[in-house]
């Protein structure tokens, strides 16, 4: 028999579907490979085995009725530990929200219920959501399936997605929900040689997502190929009136509309990105892509985002400055941690339970954050970043009057050894260097496998569409997948 | 706009500098950013979601009407509305703000400038009608309340007031005397009930004002001010500016310096004091709040806006004198309360309607019924009346009968005093309880003969001369009718027999 | 610009988080780094351009006056409000006293 974890979304569900095995085994069969791989790899902070057999079996059920099934139905998925789930701890990777059991679910994953997915459990990620290695959960770091050739050092899995990147690397889940702030989707798709799309702000609603940074926060998909993705991202997006900046659209068959055949398209090729200091691998890879493009019948034509090199800087200041402000509601009032020290005062309970929860990194963002929008600060910063993020994306709307997407190398290197960057925030902080034009222009884009480099890491891809354009985003995806033919796995060592 | 209001100080004369900033909970069934609702005195937390609790990835979507209410109210201030407005948040930390910041409006405010009369009151030293402006309205979250007396070691937290709506009037500093400040907050009030944006019911907190006092040598320029928080009637608000006028001109005089600060009234003592928690509450971070876009109106909800303006104030003073003909007087009291005009407007329709004459014919006996006769007769009685006995039909009806000649003045007292502790029908009881007065001439004038063949003597010095005795000829008749003949018709008979 | 001590405990303490003197020091030279990284973006000629409001063109929409409409984001869940909280005592949630 098959090994059920070897299957992906579509396969699962049209399995379910046409009686070739039952949703109950599936979700069986994750259930062992989440429990076998939780000691090594770190990848879920709650596993929920019990969830994905109900969902399984209520499939099941319905399916022996003769009922209609969903989209998802009979997938049993990872739930990032940043979507609110009714009646299971949800935490952000933080101390400060330990214990913390929703009363309600988010709009994204109470639509994957609704359309037959199943919860595994809630994957483990970079605190609040800040970080590109998985580094900052309180946790406990994720560790990469992958290893370099003839080396057992533990690697990045990316972040902050990381969890989410792990598990579906190494089979523990065949898709996960992944959120993108500034590349925490495509980045850590690309260290594990996975597919994850980050649709166009306001396709998926941000209800019930532990908020980072407002203007940025998306969530999308992250699963083993582009097809998965169409797949689970349909299932995710829709309106959602209890959204402000939820887009009131109706949501695309974009499964049905995949096509690769790229003909009549042009890509465009961002020269910013090709920067000093780039991975020589990296490049030589991206200049493999364009040709498969080619192949695939687009037009390749060399364009201009000139304020590219300014994106991660105003990243940098937006995105702690909304962060500064959403995380203020982490105060020890009304959930989570309280930390009251003897005699203690509000104030000071604020100031001791805010010290005790949040990690190094969000301390460090939330008081970049807070410098950044304190008096005299906050034109000079936050106003001046502001205008450079719509500069930056004006570079998008002419770019996108000669090309209909842009190709561009995910991350400026492969996934590198835990440890490496903790030291120096900065290092880290331009590993996002690709992805976060894109983040700051709202606009879709993925990251699709490539192959492995020298050391055996894969490398991922990075397709940017035009607002609402995600069929324009997957098709392309879906014309590099079919010519890399990326099917290397890790190999198991937990 | 000379106002004489002066603080005497051991130095000289000291002028006081007022600016108002006042909250005005909009009216509306469900809070500004959560379908809530927004009744007062609801059980502790009862009315919280778990947006207004700030639960991790909670949104907020505004509320349509309480954007509708704000714009209502700075039309009636003619203020300029900007179609084109954003929601800030401003950062601090205190128990009873859930999210960590209020989201209010900083930068771009849905009402700008605009501006109130105040009118001239000459006992409260306001010489002449005087504008105050307005800086700008704009829209924000209430927070939640705090308890202190509940616990001996810790307040407790109730959210229910979290996240209504709030107006936040800002006076310009244009006001220079305890009385100005008053009439201000009186007649803000009055346009806002009018309005209906909010009920400006001062108990139950829907108005509180933070009072921004300064003092200064006349025509110096402003000094520093103080800012007195939730002052939460229009008497503490005057006391509030007396006393801190009065301290800080003490304070200046003994050679100290007025320090910006925020400041607590205590009306057991009628005095301010600073107030602690909020020192370092300065640095408030404002920025746009990323969960909302910017607020676009368009012309049509604009326009909506607008055409569902009620008649304000001033210009209902204005056509009560001017088109109805009432006194000064009478139009200032009944346009003060909306209540009062609406019962009287009310009582004036169905009276005119009765009697089939116009509005303005009957304004005078209608202002006077409302503003004197009624109230006296309902006063009387206290505890015996109820109110909800005295309909406008019942009222019209007793001001018809009176119009008609059928009761008199007294008479209509008395029915209506029996109208508020039964209820009947003020017709019946004319009838039944012979309040009615005599208005038929044969009866008047067989009377009238009885009383002439009864006073020959005085008959006849009349007729020579006396017109003096008219008045006994009056007061025998109508003592004959017990009273109940109707004077005016008495009067005419008696003059034709007399004369004639 | 550069920050200091001073003005990093003074950060440190809007955004009510207790930091020790050795914390802060740690601190004061990455926020240097990265205030001197990001100041790049003064390099930018911004004049004339607004800063973004809406990341995608989109509009506010306004709800209806309507009390519980979705039970998701209406009242009457104390239990539901209450459920986390670290202190709840009588319906209410408790900190410790407030001196006003």
């Amino acid at each position: 028999m098959t090994d059920l974890t070897e299957l992906g979304v579509k396969a699962i569900r049209d399995g379910v579907a046409a009686g070739d095995f039952s949703a109950r085994e599936v979700a069986e069969a994750f259930n062992a490979n989440v429990e076998a791989a939780q000691q090594a790899l770190n990848a879920f902070i709650v596993a929920t085995p019990e969830k994905a057999i109900e969902a399984a079996s209520a499939v099941d059920a319905a399916r022996a009725k003769g009922e209609a099934l969903g989209k998802m139905a009979g997938v049993p998925i990872g739930m990032k530990d940043l979507f609110a789930t009714k009646g299971v701890q949800t935490t952000a990777a933080s101390h400060i929200l330990e214990g913390f059991v929703p009363e309600y679910e988010s709009t994204v994953s109470a639509n994957l219920w609704k359309a037959g997915a199943g919860m595994l459990g809630k994957l483990n990620l970079d605190q609040f959501a800040m970080g590109s290695s998985n580094e900052t959960s309180y946790f406990g770091n994720v560790i990469s399936p992958w290893r370099k050739a003839g080396s057992n050092a533990a690697l990045a899995p990316g972040g902050s997605s990381g969890g989410s990147s792990a598990a579906i690397a190494a089979r523990l889940c065949p898709a996960a929900t992944g959120t993108d702030t500034g590349g925490s989707i495509r980045q850590p798709a690309a260290f594990v040689g996975i597919s994850g799309i980050k649709p166009t702000y306001g396709r998926c609603s941000r209800w019930g997502v532990v908020a980072f940074a407002s203007s940025l926060d998306q969530a999308g998909p992250m699963a083993r190929d582009v097809t998965d993705c169409a797949i689970m991202l349909e299932a995710m997006a829709g309106f959602d009136p209890k959204d402000s900046t939820s887009l009131n659209l109706p949501v695309p068959q974009w499964e049905a509309g995949l096509n690769a055949d790229l003909r009549g398209k042009k890509v465009g090729i961002p020269r910013e990105y090709r920067m000093d200091g780039t991975d020589p691998e990296i490049l030589a890879s991206w200049d493999r892509g364009i040709e498969w493009l080619k192949d695939a019948g687009a037009e390749i034509v060399d364009v201009s985002l000139p304020h590219t090199k300014y994106a991660l800087p105003a990243y940098y200041i937006v995105a702690p400055a909304e962060a500064s402000s959403n995380l203020a509601r982490y105060d020890g009032v009304r959930y989570g941690l309280r930390d009251l020290p003897e005699g203690a005062g509000l104030q000071d309970m604020y100031a001791a339970t805010r010290a005790a929860g949040f990690g190094d990194e969000v301390k460090r963002r939330i008081m970049i954050g807070t410098y950044v929008l304190s008096a005299g600060f906050y034109d000079a910063y936050y106003n001046q970043a502001q205008r450079v993020r719509t500069l930056i994306a004006n570079d998008f709307k002419a770019a996108f009057e000669l090309c209909d997407v842009i190709l561009a190398p995910t991350t400026p290197t492969a996934s590198f050894p835990l440890g490496d960057k903790v030291d120096d925030p900065l290092a880290m902080y331009l590993n996002d260097v690709f992805a976060v034009p894109a983040s700051l222009a709202g606009l879709p884009a993925m990251s699709v496998p490539w192959g492995l480099n020298s050391d055996g890491l894969p490398l991922g891809l990075q397709i940017i569409g035009r607002a609402f354009d995600e069929q324009g985003v997957l098709n392309a995806g879906l014309a590099i997948e079919s010519r890399a033919m990326f099917n290397a796995k890790p190999e198991k060592w937990w | 706009m000379v106002t004489s209001y002066r603080i005497q100080g051991a130095t000289g004369e000291w002028e006081v500098v007022i600016g108002l900033e006042v909250h005005a909970q909009v009216t509306s069934n469900a809070k500004l950013f959560s379908g809530a609702a927004t009744a007062f005195g609801a059980e502790p937390n009862s009315q919280v979601s778990l947006v207004d609790a700030a639960m991790p990835g909670m949104l907020p979507v505004p509320n349509r009407e309480c954007i509708r209410q704000a714009v209502r109210t700075g039309m009636a201030i003619e203020a300029q509305i900007n179609a084109w407005s954003r929601f800030d948040r401003k950062n601090y930390f205190y128990a009873d703000l859930p999210q960590g910041y209020q989201i209010s409006q900083l930068y771009h405010p849905l009402v700008g400038e605009g501006s109130l009369t105040i009118e001239a009151d000459e006992k409260a030293g306001i010489p002449e009608d005087k504008v105050i402006g307005i800086e700008r309205i704009h829209v924000e979250q209430d927070a939640g309340k705090l308890m202190h007396d509940q616990h001996p070691s810790m307040s407790y937290v109730d959210l229910n007031r979290s996240g209504v709506a709030l107006m936040e009037i800002v006076s310009k500093p244009d006001m220079r005397s305890p009385a100005e400040a008053g009439a201000y907050m009186r007649k803000l009030r009055a346009i806002l009930r009018y309005v209906g944006s909010c009920d400006g019911n001062m108990e139950e907190g829907s108005m509180r004002a933070d009072v921004n006092v300064s003092v200064r040598r006349v025509g110096d320029e402003f000094g520093t001010r103080t800012e007195t928080k939730n002052v939460n009637s229009v008497r503490f608000v005057m006391q509030t500016i007396e006393h801190e006028a009065r301290r800080q001109v003490d304070l200046i005089e003994d050679g100290g310096t007025v320090v910006q600060e925020t400041r607590l009234f205590d009306p057991g003592t009628g005095t301010t004091r600073s107030m602690r928690s909020k020192e370092d509450a300065h640095d408030y971070r404002y920025f746009p709040d990323p969960d909302l876009l910017p607020l676009e109106l368009d012309e049509a909800f604009l326009d909506e806006c607008r055409a569902s303006l009620p008649e304000l104030p001033d210009a209902k003073r204005r056509r009560y004198v001017e088109g109805l003909c009432l006194s000064d007087y009478n139009a200032r009291e009944l346009t003060a309360e909306v209540e009062t005009f609406a019962r009287f407007e009310q009582l004036l329709a169905e009276t005119a309607t009765k009697l089939e004459k116009s509005e303005t014919e009957v304004a005078t006996q209608v202002a006077n019924w409302s503003l004197s006769v009624a109230p006296g007769v309902m006063n009387a009685l206290g505890n015996e009346a109820n109110p909800a006995h005295a309909t406008a039909s019942a009222q019209a009806a007793i001001l018809g009968m009176q119009a008609a000649g059928d009761i008199s003045g007294g008479q209509a007292k008395e029915i209506f005093e029996i109208v508020l502790k039964t209820g009947r029908d003020p017709q019946e009881i004319a009838e039944t309880e012979g309040l009615k007065q005599q208005s038929d001439t044969g009866a008047i004038e067989a009377v009238i003969d009885d009383v002439l063949a009864a006073n020959a003597d005085k008959v006849a010095e009349y007729r020579g001369g006396k017109d003096k005795l008219f008045g006994f000829f009056v007061g025998q008749t109508m003592k004959a009718m017990q009273g109940k003949g109707n004077p005016a018709v008495v009067n005419q008979l008696l003059k034709a027999k007399l004369d004639g | 610009m550069s920050v200091t001590h001073e003005t990093v405990a003074k950060i440190a303490n809007l955004a009510r988080i207790r930091m020790d003197d050795a914390e802060i020091a740690k601190l004061v030279p990455e926020f240097n780094n990265i205030l001197a990284w990001v100041e790049q973006l003064g390099e930018v000629d911004t004049s004339g351009v607004e800063p973004m409001t809406a990341v995608i063109e989109n509009h506010l929409r306004l709800r209806d006056d309507v009390i519980d409409a979705d039970p998701l984001t209406g009242g009457g869940v104390r239990d539901a409000v209450l459920a986390n909280a670290p202190a709840a005592e009588h319906g209410f949630f408790g900190v410790p006293k407030v001196i006003e």
